[in-house]
């Protein structure tokens, strides 16, 4: 797993995000992928991305325990993957 | 094997559905013999182009962020490119099923042109014969036409769209070679016994030796072909095969009517599965939040019959329309269980026990006309 902790992420600009019980959906128009995101602090980081210099600072931002941000880290990564979340 | 926490949670339902299908018209220029609308005339119901918009706007609050279109023939309508080019511009991508009839080389510039926009050409046979005994005379060349045009026309990877019978399990190898010679994507969907289908799928559907033909055929081709998850039933045969293990029926999809009807899937078009109509008060959001048919769908579901077999985690039952309209329990085994678990059950149905069709938009038999009357 790459380390993401101090990297300055953001969504891609053709993904939408659709709150659920669950979480919420993500949609890439460009690439016709949807992505679950499995909780709603999840859902909370991934909103914030853009607006904190680096995913450690969303991460606190959004009050998750440092011992979930290995989760954390690997949820984003596979997010990266399927384009959903980009490097700014 | 334990059933994943976000498919529990899918069964429950959301909040607005993932995948809609939304048949546009019963208008077809076809007479495909296992049409699970039993599409040919169209209804004088049909939502006018201003409904088709005001559910529109509805599916855009809801952020539905893609609807599949299909019909009928879709693109019979005269407003097709009207509402398809409204939907594209509310941020709803659409998604279209078409026998390719009426893609010209215009027509498909057109499309080309248009973003947010995926096109599925429906073929049943890798050749004339095999095609045309299905869907019609010359549907085969016809479906070639446009795929040809859209080729020629720059629009990048269409979608072959095949339903799986027993006359063609032979030729999926066949299937991927032209989607590959044309930069296109094969997608390979399972045989429903729904509208006209349900006359024809006796004959039509694969035997149990050719399911597994086709789950082998599915587990080495991965990825790369989309089923719209149709064949989870076959996953009592071995390792999953990709994507959700569920009928997603009134929970993560349904389907709209030309009428606007809401059905809780595109593939039970009768009354005992229409949850309310899109005109109704509270419109299409309180049918999906609100219906007693859906709010019941999303409560967990008896295993019935099926409870003391050990594939049932796998195979989740099969398809309730599968069921339903071949006259089986809907909390027992799938009329195509590769356990062969349906088999008496399926050959002791009493006629009157299989639901008839509560509608059909089928075209009038042709009578021989006699030669002079005109």
């Amino acid at each position: 797993m790459r380390r993401l902790l101090t990297a300055a992420l953001e969504v891609h600009p053709q993904v939408a995000l659709r709150p659920e019980p669950f979480g919420a959906l993500a949609y890439h128009y460009d690439n016709r992928r949807l992505v679950f995101l499995r909780s709603r602090d999840m859902l909370k980081v991934v909103e914030s991305l853009s607006t904190h210099p680096t995913l450690e600072e969303a991460l606190v931002a959004s009050e998750i325990e440092p011992q979930r941000w290995d989760s954390f880290q690997s949820a984003i990564d596979s997010l990266i993957s399927s384009e959903i979340i980009r490097v700014r | 094997m334990s059933v994943s926490p976000l498919v529990e949670q899918l069964k429950g339902g959301l909040d607005a559905p993932i995948c809609l299908t939304w048949e546009l018209t019963y208008a077809c220029n076809l007479e495909c013999i296992h049409c699970l609308s039993s599409s040919g005339r169209r209804d004088p119901r049909e939502l006018s182009t201003e409904q088709a918009k005001q559910v529109l706007d509805e599916l855009a609050a809801l952020q539905v962020f893609y609807i599949n279109i299909g019909g009928g023939e879709p693109m019979v309508r005269r407003d097709f490119f009207e509402i398809v080019e409204y939907s594209v511009a509310k941020g709803i991508g659409v998604k279209f099923s078409t026998n390719g009839a009426y893609i010209d080389k215009d027509k498909a510039k057109r499309l080309t042109d248009m973003d947010y926009l995926d096109i599925q050409i429906s073929l049943d046979g890798a050749d004339a014969a095999t095609n045309d005994v299905v869907r019609g005379v010359g549907s085969y060349d016809t479906a070639r036409r446009a795929m040809d045009n859209l080729a020629s026309a720059g629009f990048g990877p269409f979608k072959i769209s095949v339903v799986v019978t027993r006359q063609n399990v032979s030729q999926l190898d066949s299937f991927k070679a032209l989607a590959d010679s044309y930069g296109a994507q094969l997608r390979i969907t399972r045989l429903r016994p729904a509208g006209r289908g349900a006359h024809t799928w006796h004959q039509l559907h694969p035997t149990n030796a050719q399911q597994r033909d086709i789950y082998n055929w599915l587990s080495a081709h991965g990825e790369n072909v989309l089923t719209g998850d149709s064949f989870f039933h076959l996953n009592a045969l071995g390792p999953a095969l990709p994507g959700l293990n569920m009928c997603g029926a009134g929970r993560v999809v349904c389907l709209i009517d030309p009428i606007g009807d809401v059905y809780a899937c595109p593939f039970v078009i009768h009354d005992e599965f229409k949850a309310g109509n899109v005109l109704d008060a509270g419109g299409f959001t309180r049918v999906w939040r609100e219906s007693d048919l859906f709010i019941d769908l999303r409560q967990p579901q008896s295993a019935g019959a099926c409870a003391s077999c050990g594939a049932y985690d796998e195979c989740q039952g099969g398809c309730m329309a599968a069921k339903f309209f071949t006259g089986l329990p809907l909390d027992g085994p799938d009329p195509e269980c590769v356990g062969g678990d349906a088999d008496v059950m399926l050959a002791s149905v009493p006629v009157s026990l299989v639901p008839r069709p509560s509608q059909d938009h089928s075209k009038p038999a042709r009578v021989p006309s006699i030669a002079g009357s005109r």
